[in-house]
């Protein structure tokens, strides 16, 4: 097989790993730059899957799926804002109950509602969203080196694929372009000059984890009905902590969100390549190095051999209001 | 005080070989959940057959993670069931502790072996199965490129693959087989994500026939191929309904047999403990045709496949296991 050829299908499959990376960090992007650290990604994900299998299988409509995917992971975020905004409480603790509850209910509903041990029945065909293939794609495969780069990395995904890619200048316009992503800054910065100005620090900050939840519904549904055809437990497989090492990574800036996503993402698809392969000179290379290097990475990043990561100045402290 | 704790001790004991004889069959699945579609789900199946046939009712429990499986397996012991059945080699060391405890009670441990004098270990010979699918797929590809996705990375799942090469090389000498494993954990047979994500991998470099050793993470295995139009092979349950016309063949392992005769035989008061390897001559492993698979496999295929088995009765082809000496012959 030609390098080329191996370059085109590890990309490719970079991008499909990627997707749950980049909606998750996304949606870490608005909680944590409104001020509220969010452990629970991870969770909502995996509640949003449950969910979307679970209607999708019923219904056969991946888009009914989608929705309730949606839904389910708002909940839980309001569930997280409830927590730590309305109550504040501790936003990690919140979070990470959160992830127990998420992991502990889909199994037990899953068993009581389908008998299979936690897993939903196989969503059929239509249930899913299947690959979309872009106008010229067929035509364009035999172009060297663009074509197949077209044909097998930007064409061929699935509607999320691109919504996902879409979300990254859109989440860039509304943090820096619009009064409502200036106010979700500074709520997560200095949360005392917002209030002064007249504007309630918690709704800001509740309407930042419901988009949030909404982000993480996309990413769970991803997972259930468009990469797989079904919930399996557990199947977010602790990607929500990645998804949060990538929005570290990038320093909680939108687009380099996408770059760490895609980084990751590559790294994964590398590590399932190289799997059993020989390298020459260095002999087989245990993939286990591949699949550590994302949090690696961070870990350098976060002792500070990369520039500065610096967290929201308010991330992580309730807010009172002064009396 | 020491006397209530002595007649205590006395009273569990009586209880204890009372029980003993009647049959309160109970079973420990493996890590990859009751309902893998799979191994998990072959043994549950021989555990409903049993509980159909002669009414008795049995216990089982789903250890969620490596350390539950010793707590479920005495846990069972000490409340008096008999047998205790467990599937999955990862409760080997589970069960030299644990039956060492209750020499009263029968236990058996399946993919596995436990030298006790209580225990009846049920092995089979996977590569055996696995040769004779290797065969059907041979003869069933079009590119002479195949793929071997396994769960997580151990010498049993290697042997698996070991007797796959060979069956495939029986039928294309020049093929060229790529394998994959998911993990390195028992997160790996829970994982179709990346499962599915591997065999993308494979039928990107041409394979068009994948085996799937994985447990409930074959089941991403099986979707992928059948997504992108390739042939997928099953295992341990035949899964070859999951997607008809899809899925080539099932590599079928009798784990239902191991925990039905378990009981029976507990039953019957004819439980033998030792070795059980069960191969394609015992009919503990085989290729499975059915109305699913009818149209992919020719008559001459299927007349290989007869050719094979009789050929491994008789002991002219000899499968190499990998288990053997921890390598597969080229």
């Amino acid at each position: 097989m030609e390098f080329f050829d191996i370059l085109v299908s590890i990309l490719g499959s970079a991008v499909r790993l990627s997707i749950p990376l980049l909606f998750t960090a996304l949606a870490g992007l608005f909680s944590e730059r409104a001020g509220i650290f969010d452990i629970g990604l991870e969770g909502k994900m995996l509640a949003s899957a449950f969910a979307s299998a679970c209607v999708a299988y019923v219904t056969g409509n991946a888009w009914l799926g989608l929705l309730a995917g949606i839904a389910v992971s708002i909940a839980f975020s309001l569930v997280h804002g409830f927590a730590s905004i309305t109550n504040r409480g501790n936003q990690i603790v919140s979070g990470v109950a959160l992830n127990f509850v998420a992991a502990g209910l889909t199994i037990v509903l899953g068993q009581a509602w389908f008998g299979q041990g936690g897993r939903t029945p196989q969503v059929p065909g239509e249930g899913r969203f299947a690959p979309i293939i872009l106008p010229g794609a067929d035509a364009m495969r035999d172009v060297p080196f663009i074509g197949p780069l077209y044909a097998n990395v930007i064409s061929g995904n699935n509607i999320l694929t691109y919504i996902a890619f879409l979300m990254v200048p859109l989440s860039w316009w509304v943090l820096y372009r619009t009064r409502f992503g200036l106010r979700l800054r500074a709520v997560g910065e200095n949360p005392g000059a917002v209030d002064t100005a007249g504007i309630s620090v918690p709704w800001m900050r509740y309407r930042s984890v419901i988009l949030a939840g909404f982000l993480c519904g996309f990413a769970g549904t991803y997972l259930a009905v468009a990469q797989s055809a079904a919930f399996i437990n557990n199947m977010s497989a602790g990607k929500g902590y990645i998804a949060l090492a990538a929005l570290i990574f990038a320093k909680w800036r939108p687009v380099p969100v996408m770059f760490a996503c895609l980084l990751f993402g590559f790294l994964d698809a590398l590590a399932n390549f190289m799997q059993g392969k020989v390298v020459p000179g260095i002999g087989e290379v245990p993939v286990q190095i591949f699949q550590a290097l994302p949090y690696v990475l961070t870990c350098i990043l976060l002792a500070g051999f990369i520039g500065i990561a610096r967290p929201p100045k308010a991330g992580g402290v309730p807010y009172t209001k002064e009396r | 005080m020491k006397k209530t704790l002595l007649s205590l001790f006395a009273l569990a004991a009586m209880s204890a070989s009372a029980l003993a004889a009647e049959v309160k069959p109970a079973l420990v699945y493996g890590t990859g959940g009751k309902f893998d579609k799979s191994f998990n789900e072959a043994a549950y199946a021989g555990a409903e057959k049993f509980k159909a046939e002669t009414g008795t009712d049995y216990r089982d429990f789903e250890p969620t993670s490596d350390t539950q499986g010793e707590q479920a397996i005495r846990n069972f012991a000490s409340r008096g069931f008999n047998p205790v059945v467990a599937v999955s080699f990862a409760w080997t060391s589970a069960m030299e502790k644990v039956a060492a405890e209750f020499p009263d009670t029968k236990f058996v441990i399946v993919d596995s072996v436990v030298d006790l004098p209580n225990v009846r270990s049920v092995v089979y010979k996977e590569e055996e199965g696995s040769y004779l699918v290797g065969l059907l797929a041979g003869m069933a590809s079009k590119s002479g490129k195949f793929g071997f996705v396994g769960g997580m990375d151990i010498p049993l799942i290697r042997k698996f693959a070991c007797g796959y090469v060979q069956g495939v090389k029986a039928a294309k000498a020049d093929a060229q087989i790529f394998q994959n494993m998911v993990g390195t954990t028992g997160a790996a047979w829970n994982d179709p994500v990346r499962a599915g994500e591997l065999t993308k991998n494979q039928i990107d470099q041409g394979a068009d026939v994948i085996y799937a050793a994985a447990g409930a993470s074959g089941l991403g295995v099986l979707q992928t191929a059948a997504d992108n139009g390739k042939f997928s092979i099953g295992v341990d349950s035949n899964q070859n309904h999951l997607h008809p016309g899809k899925v080539l063949t099932s590599m079928v392992k009798r784990v239902d047999l191991a925990v039905y005769n378990a009981y029976k035989d507990t039953q019957g008061d004819k439980f033998t403990p030792g070795i059980q390897a069960l191969g394609i001559k015992e009919d503990g492993v085989s290729a499975a045709i059915d109305d699913n698979n009818k149209s992919l496999i020719t008559a001459e295929m299927q007349a290989a496949v007869e050719k094979a088995k009789a050929d491994i009765i008789a002991g002219t082809v000899k499968v190499h296991d990998y288990m053997s000496d921890n390598s597969c012959p080229n």
